[in-house]
């Protein structure tokens, strides 16, 4: 366990060198914030009165856009993909798989060593720059903030349990460029972060609920917003708890598979 | 009139230095100092120095890729500085570090890219090419793209790319850096042949003292922007005031030799090395321990030419 | 999927001879062109490298079809989007579906074709940091040509082949009453859209000079900019609007051509010349690349890297 622990840590103290271009980053994210913002007031405010939308109120909306893009890069909603997809790709996964460590564990720390330090430098900053162009509805209570939270490590589970499957291609693929090139593509779209999901109609939008996508940025916006009050908030985490265990499980799957074909091929 | 020709040529840099969290402070850096030398069409010249002493400014004043902050710089006639492109088409390029080829795109191909951009007409690019694959053994791995090349067989297209346009002057940047032992002699031999054959002048920068010592008839020296020598290897090994070694092998065992004008450095059983002036004639000490000790054999060592560049260098920074 | 082994050119007599080049030229005096030819221009050199690219990439057949197919999704779930917005509502800032799908089309349009031109060129910095953009200065030819083909990838048409087709689709339903100036009008404003991303791009990749490889605010303004002008200006506020106009001019990529071309009044209340001065100002964005290209090579070869 404490290995796990070393590793989180570990990653966090490295992504936190790059401290200066996380904020830099952050102002590219509030300005494409700040255009979504602008085209669904423009959008809620062509229908008189005022309407709600998928449930959202203007002011839910334009928080929405901004709780959204502080979570890209947390989440890693377009990416980068892992350093595990280089390691597959020259070989070195080889030493990997020969560690004690469990090869999904490991990465599963790495990446949340990465997202807690990117959820202080780059979301916290967005969010607040967001705050100031535009009026946002802030968490209601300590305990919906602590649910988002929660929520929101429950996310870069998901995303990490999905980004983890599609490196494993890796091994079969040897060039994930396209593989990784369309899942950025869907997860852009099906996260929310070209309209909310509760925006889709008919079928694209009770689709669009249910897949792990949603888990990702939908839900802990949702959360955030107030959006599960009381008990229903063991349905959204649950959502989100159940993708994590189903993704992360298919991935230890694709694990053992890949293991043996290293073994087969002989590195 | 020289193919070459520096005078006076300056290059300083600004460079801002971090001191401390937010400041800056400015520091005036001067790469090339007060550069003077000529080459003349036809030579094979080392340009040698340590790390940092100048060696890629001055290469990269005399393309044209950096601008000299003061002086003159005059290859083929023209100024690099203001006609880059027009020299571009007369001089040919290899650096060691990277390469000129296209990376993702076959030999060939980049190749054909070069004879395009180089305007070579097709008899000569034809003739170049065969000769060049030929002498290079570049055959079998035209199809392959560059990135898949090892570095022996990078650098022999680098060089092939380079010399396709018959420049007049060939600039190599540390060319046989991490080349193993048979392809750095197939690279000098070919570099000597283009010298010798095709008249094509030659300035090479290198760490490797093999290079200088097997290719090179002159060599310069510089060293903190400024040239320190310009000279055959002969007149480097006296400059550097270096010592010859006699290796004595007596008959037996013995205190160590005294012989006016040598000292000896190391006695291993009936072995001695004993160390003298390069200036002074060997023969009289030879003769001399021969006629007072029990000799069985004696060599003679011209002084390694690491070791002379080595004092070289140490001499200017304790002059610095 | 091989290339074929011979890869002459047709003005090659030598191979139409036959064999290896019978006549072995023993000219050694002096460097090979052919007198007085001087070195390829800009566009001549982007071409030949342009063409030599797309053929290497048509070795990796399935990648590019990959890569393609994923510029085509990426486009197609941009205008889903505006779709989707559609869904609830009949106008957005008071245009139809017909016209903001005008809108995204020119914009994605003209933002496809300068990205297919010489979206490359931010790798500037990449280039500098690694010592190739020494190489490009070496070769006598354009640093700016070479820097704009290097790794060309015909992928890119990915994005024109949502763009164009929703173009297509909104030029046939927007209420429009055509003249011959409205539908030149068309052509036009996607020629100088194009010219000033283009020029954009080329500025913006030059402060790389200075500031080292930092594509951050370059990603900001331009694709923010392409992103941004999917929609009508109208919903962004008069501040917003004003600094689009005057500062960073996206406001003439297509918002201010649309209002002639759609006939509508400009909702700020704008001098009405402004709508035909997109060319004007592609004009002289270009000028002003060429500027900022040329002192920002000045500043590299005085102070290296």
């Amino acid at each position: 366990m404490s290995v796990y622990l070393a590793v989180a840590r570990h990653s966090f103290r490295r992504h936190s060198a790059y401290l200066a271009a996380c904020l830099a980053g952050g102002i590219t994210n509030t300005v494409f914030g700040v255009v979504r913002a602008y085209v669904l007031i423009a959008l809620w405010r062509s229908r008189q009165p005022a309407p709600r939308i998928g449930g959202y109120d203007l002011t839910d909306a334009v928080t929405f856009c901004f709780v959204s893009q502080a979570l890209i890069v947390a989440v890693a909603v377009f990416g980068p993909p892992l350093e595990l997809s280089e390691r597959i790709r020259t070989g070195d996964v080889a030493v990997d798989l020969h560690r004690p460590a469990d090869l999904q564990w490991w990465w599963l720390a790495d990446d949340l060593g990465r997202a807690s330090f990117q959820a202080f430098a780059r979301s916290v900053p967005v969010f607040c720059l967001g705050g100031l162009a535009f009026t946002l509805r802030l968490a209601g209570s300590p305990v919906v903030w602590l649910a988002t939270a929660v929520s929101v490590l429950l996310a870069v589970t998901v995303s990490f349990a999905l980004r983890y499957l599609i490196t494993l291609s890796t091994f079969w693929l040897l060039d994930d460029r396209g593989v990784q090139g369309v899942s950025i593509v869907l997860s852009g779209f099906f996260s929310g972060l070209a309209v909310p999901l509760v925006l889709f109609p008919g079928w694209l939008g009770t689709l669009a609920r249910t897949l792990p996508w949603a888990a990702t940025v939908q839900v802990p916006a949702d959360v955030f917003l107030g959006r599960y009050p009381g008990w229903h908030l063991t349905s959204a985490l649950g959502f989100q708890l159940g993708w994590a265990v189903l993704l992360l499980t298919a991935g230890r799957g694709v694990t053992a598979l890949a293991r043996r074909r290293v073994v087969v091929q002989g590195g | 009139m020289p193919l070459i020709e520096l005078s006076g040529v300056d290059k300083t840099f600004t460079v801002r230095r971090r001191t401390g969290r937010l400041r800056r402070a400015r520091q005036v850096v001067r790469a090339v100092g007060d550069l003077s030398f000529t080459v003349d069409a036809g030579e094979l010249v080392a340009y040698i120095g340590p790390n940092g002493a100048g060696k890629s400014t001055t290469v990269k004043m005399l393309t044209g890729i950096l601008v000299p902050s003061a002086g003159r710089v005059r290859v083929d006639g023209l100024d690099p500085a203001r006609q880059r492109r027009e020299l571009a088409g007369r001089v040919g390029v290899v650096f060691g570090q990277r390469t000129t080829l296209w990376w993702d795109l076959p030999l060939r191909d980049s190749f054909d890219l070069l004879r395009r951009l180089y305007r070579i007409t097709p008899s000569r690019y034809r003739a170049n090419l065969d000769r060049y694959v030929d002498l290079l053994e570049l055959g079998p791995l035209l199809a392959t793209p560059v990135r898949q090349l090892s570095l022996g067989q990078r650098m022999r297209g680098d060089l092939t790319a380079a010399l396709l346009h018959d420049p007049v002057i060939l600039y190599l940047d540390e060319p046989t850096i991490g080349l193993d032992v048979t392809s750095k002699a197939a690279v000098r031999a070919f570099l000597a042949e283009m010298n010798r054959d095709r008249g094509t002048t030659i300035l090479l920068t290198t760490h490797d003292l093999d290079d200088v010592e097997r290719l090179c008839r002159r060599v310069m020296v510089i060293d903190n922007g400024r040239l320190g020598f310009d000279g055959d290897l002969t007149a480097l090994r006296a400059h550097a005031a270096a010592e010859r070694t006699l290796v004595v092998d007596l008959l037996a065992p013995a205190p160590p030799i005294e012989l006016p004008g040598a000292r000896v450095v190391r006695v291993d059983g009936p072995r001695q090395w004993l160390s003298f002036p390069a200036e002074t004639r060997a023969a009289p000490l030879v003769a001399a321990v021969m006629e007072r000790y029990p000799v069985a054999d004696i060599a003679l060592r011209e002084p390694d030419i690491a070791d002379v560049v080595a004092r070289l260098y140490a001499e200017s920074s304790r002059r610095a | 999927m091989a290339e074929p082994a011979e890869l002459a050119g047709p003005e090659d007599p030598a191979v139409l001879v036959g064999g290896t080049g019978a006549t072995r030229d023993v000219d050694r005096t002096g460097p090979v062109q052919t007198a007085g030819a001087r070195p390829p221009g800009a566009v001549r050199t982007y071409l030949m490298l342009v063409r030599m690219w797309t053929r290497a990439s048509w070795q990796y057949p399935t990648s590019l079809l990959l890569l393609t197919a994923t510029q085509l999704l990426a486009t197609t779930m941009d205008f889903a989007t505006i779709l989707i917005v559609f869904a609830h509502t009949r106008s957005l800032a008071g245009f139809p579906l017909a016209g903001v799908m005008f809108l995204y089309g020119t914009s994605a349009t003209a933002f496809g074709l300068a990205d297919l031109a010489i979206g490359n060129v931010d790798r500037l910095g990449r280039h500098i940091r690694l010592g190739t953009f020494d190489v490009m200065l070496v070769r006598p030819a354009s640093a700016l040509a070479q820097l704009a083909a290097e790794e060309f990838s015909p992928r890119r048409v990915g994005k024109l082949a949502t763009a164009l087709p929703v173009l297509a689709v909104a030029l046939t339903l927007m209420p429009v009453r055509w003249d011959a100036g409205r539908v030149l009008a068309v052509p036009v404003m996607v020629g100088a859209a194009t010219l000033i991303y283009a020029a954009l791009w080329i500025i913006f990749s030059t402060t790389q000079f200075v500031a080292g490889d930092s594509p951050e605010l370059l990603n900001t303004v331009v694709a923010g900019g392409s992103f941004l002008t999917q929609y009508p200006l109208a919903i962004y506020g008069r501040e917003v609007v004003r600094g689009l106009t005057w500062v960073v001019p996206l406001a003439f990529v297509n918002w201010q051509p649309a209002l002639y071309v759609l006939g509508r009044p400009d909702p700020f209340g704008l001098p009405a010349a402004l709508r035909f001065a997109s060319p004007g100002v592609a004009l002289v964005l270009t000028a002003l690349a060429a500027l900022a290209w040329r002192a920002g090579i000045r500043h590299y070869r005085s102070t290296g890297s």
